[in-house]
């Protein structure tokens, strides 16, 4: 099954390739990663997501918080918390069939950032799943390009995450 | 006051009570061995080549407890590291790799000996630094040396840049170490040695398996402690050999693929098996799902990432093995397990290590077992195959630290250099590496190593013209197909070989004369008549290492053994 891991690191050059590293080293399944600067500039924040039964993603974080780069390893995935994935779609839009397309934007929420004489671009802001569907929808027109953010994610409660990531 | 980089390096390896450093120069390294230049507090040991550097630094260490310290160019010295920080990383091994690095200015260009040396050892160190700033390398040299020494120990490599190395500043080193990331547990949590406790007391079959995380927190006494409380049958792992005497009378001996027949039948038959310190290794287990299937599995262990790995532990207990059984005994009664250690002790009686009789000509197993009569409290490394498994098995340890070989990794070439360090590091003891005539020729280099620093180590030769253990598993599960295995084959050979006798080619080299060329001294040995008398004569020799090149049967086999994968009661024997 499919886990969200968020965790504070140092922010430190080669972090991000000793965490690659590991799930490359160990043949771990790692399906999306993100990584920024969080409101202290010494730490970084990391997001990422893998599939892996519990075993594995148990030995997944318990190989993770063996780093000394990784300050804390929180697992998203049982626990309430908002999962935000950031997706640019560039669509094939002749004039004549832009209306249809300007429709799945609007059900969607997605922002029109881009248009062209024979492209549309779309920024789409949501779950994996959500962008999953919208692409999906769109497909029958041609999607030129495709750029996903892989996710961010965070605790739905006041508690531990933030609280972290301001003083760690 | 103000220092250059590398002279700060030599601070900090004083200021860490530094007394030997293995190294090689080049380069980007000169500035410090600039400052090492007649520096009379640290012994500066060139060997010969950046592996063995490593492999020196690691010996000093298993055999001390002390961190081993390297220093090595950029580019290939750096390069040549990686199987020793891979050797160590995999066993534990406190070390700090030093490596020199080309300018902050010239990265990335490819320039002369550049190589990532950091991206390259990341994934066989413990952790890595690349030194970017003059201002970090105090607090990254104290983190090197914490970090390779607090939890469970492993190298730690810094990349250290020319420049970096000239910059002067007033900056040296923090008071203290903080590294937010790193807060390994010690002590046990104490409901879990309750329960520990509450289980073994009540245990019907106890077993205890000692891995290599007892002799490195130096919990030697403990364990015994604890064994004889319980009055528990024990078997250890290789790591694991010494912290229990080999002698006591509850050691069943080595587990796993060349486990003694005792030891691997215990485990399979234990109702509650206490594992401390141990990853639970594939050669140790055997087949994991048949793996001690009725027992109640606790599990101590520093690194939580060991714990229910491989095997499926019911009582997991993070922390370090000496504070663990401390805290472990009081809380013990004595179960009632009479007839459980009877058990064990008839197979211990009916089924004894096969002793590989002379036959006129050379046993290896009794080659090893005169070396344990003639040095019975010798610090004994080896390399890596046969010769290896025959020590664990033969050679009668008394105490931890006294065993230096390449478990994880499996290291041939390791036992030499590693020897070497072991006698800088233990200058009133002997030292003996028991080494077969495959692997001592991978870092044969150091004789000029121990011949310059008048080091009297012992290398006792396994000679049978074979890279053994390959070409036992040949023998037995590939027909007899000697492919790439016979040192002795040459172009006139048969194509296909699976024969050796008079009619071989000569071997290469000729492991005396060799010696001799070094300044050592070299015997060969053909006869059992001949052992003691050799040993006596290497015994004398105390200023230069002595090769004793014993020609022991040329197919003789490691008994018992198990198929790799088979579950560990499927044993081979002779």
């Amino acid at each position: 099954m499919k886990h969200i891991l968020t965790m504070l690191v140092e922010n430190r050059q080669g972090v991000l390739a000793r965490i690659a590293g590991l799930f490359s080293g160990r043949g771990y399944n790692l399906e999306s990663i993100t990584v920024g600067v969080t409101t202290d500039p010494t730490v970084s924040r990391l997001t990422l997501a893998c599939q892996g039964d519990d075993a594995v993603v148990e030995q997944i974080k318990k190989q993770l918080n063996r780093l000394v780069d990784v300050i804390k390893v929180y697992d998203l995935t049982s626990v309430a918390s908002l999962h935000r994935e950031l997706a640019l779609v560039k669509v094939n839009a002749k004039p004549r069939g832009r209306g249809e397309i300007f429709q799945v934007a609007e059900v969607f929420g997605a922002k029109v950032m881009d248009v062209g004489t024979d492209s549309l671009t779309l920024e789409i802001t949501g779950s994996a799943e959500k962008i999953d569907d919208i692409t999906a929808l769109l497909s029958p027109y041609g999607i030129l390009e495709l750029a996903r953010s892989g996710t961010v994610a965070m605790e739905r409660s006041r508690k531990a995450v933030v609280r972290a990531e301001g003083g760690a | 006051m103000k220092l250059s980089g590398a002279q700060l390096v030599i601070e900090a390896l004083k200021a860490e009570k530094v007394d030997v450093l293995f190294g090689f120069p080049g380069g980007v390294v000169i500035p410090v061995f600039d400052v090492l230049y007649g520096e009379p507090s640290i012994r500066l040991v060139l060997t010969r080549h950046e592996q063995a550097a490593v492999h020196a630094a690691d010996g000093y260490a298993r055999s001390t407890g002390r961190p081993g310290v390297c220093l090595v160019t950029s580019g290939p010295g750096a390069t040549n590291t990686v199987t020793g920080l891979a050797t160590a990383n995999y066993d534990s091994v406190p070390l700090v790799v030093l490596c020199g690095q080309v300018p902050r200015s010239m990265i990335g260009n490819d320039a002369f000996q550049e190589a990532d040396i950091v991206g390259i050892s990341r994934s066989v160190t413990k952790h890595n630094y690349l030194v970017t700033d003059r201002a970090d390398l105090g607090r990254i040299l104290r983190e090197a040396f914490y970090l390779a020494t607090h939890g469970r120990p492993g190298p730690v490599l810094v990349d250290m840049p020319k420049d970096v190395l000239l910059e002067v500043s007033e900056v040296s080193w923090p008071q203290t170490v903080s590294i937010r990331g790193y807060n390994p547990v010690y002590r046990g949590h104490a409901l879990q040695i309750r329960k520990a406790a509450g289980l073994l007391s009540k245990a019907r079959k106890p077993l205890v398996y000692i891995g290599g995380g007892v002799p490195i927190a130096g919990a030697s006494e403990a364990l015994r402690a604890v064994v004889e409380k319980l009055d528990a049958p024990s078997v250890a792992s290789l790591m694991g050999i010494g912290a229990l005497p080999s002698r006591h009378p509850r050691f069943l001996g080595m587990l796993g693929m060349h486990g003694t027949y005792a030891a691997n039948m215990a485990v399979q038959n234990c109702d509650v098996l206490f594992a401390v310190g141990t990853r639970f290794d594939d050669r140790a287990t055997g087949d994991l799902k048949k793996f001690a299937p009725g027992a109640t599995v606790i599990h101590a262990d520093i690194d939580p990432s060991s714990i229910s790995r491989n095997v499926r532990v019911d009582v997991p207990i993070v922390g370090d093995a000496r504070l663990i059984l401390e805290d472990l005994l009081p809380h013990l009664t004595g179960p009632d397990a009479g007839e459980w250690v009877r058990q064990t002790e008839d197979w211990k009686r009916t089924h004894p290590l096969t002793e590989i009789p002379d036959n006129g000509s050379l046993s290896p197993t009794g080659v090893i077992r005169r070396i344990c009569d003639a040095f019975p409290d010798a610090i004994i490394a080896t390399e890596v195959g046969q010769n290896q498994m025959w020590t664990a098995l033969y050679y009668g340890f008394r105490e931890a630290r006294t065993f230096l070989t390449s478990g994880g990794l499996g290291t041939m070439g390791y036992g030499f250099p590693a020897a070497i360090g072991a006698q800088l590091g233990n200058p009133g003891r002997r030292v003996i590496d028991i080494a077969g005539d495959g692997s001592i020729q991978m870092n044969i280099q150091e004789l000029a190593t121990a011949v310059s620093e008048g080091l009297p180590v012992i290398v006792a030769i396994l000679d049978n013209g074979y890279l053994g253990m390959v070409r036992q598993w040949q023998e037995v599960f590939y027909q007899r197909h000697y492919s790439g295995t016979c040192l002795m084959r040459g172009p006139r050979c048969p194509r296909q070989c699976a024969e050796p006798g008079p009619q071989c080619p000569p071997y290469v080299p000729d492991f005396v004369k060799l010696a001799e060329a070094y300044g050592a001294v070299g015997l060969r040995i053909h006869k059992p008549g001949e052992v003691d008398g050799a040993l006596r004569e290497a015994r004398a020799v105390t200023d230069r290492p002595v090769f004793l090149d014993f020609m022991v049967q040329r197919e003789a086999n490691v008994w018992p053994m198990v198929p790799a994968g088979a579950p560990i009661d499927e044993m081979m024997n002779a």
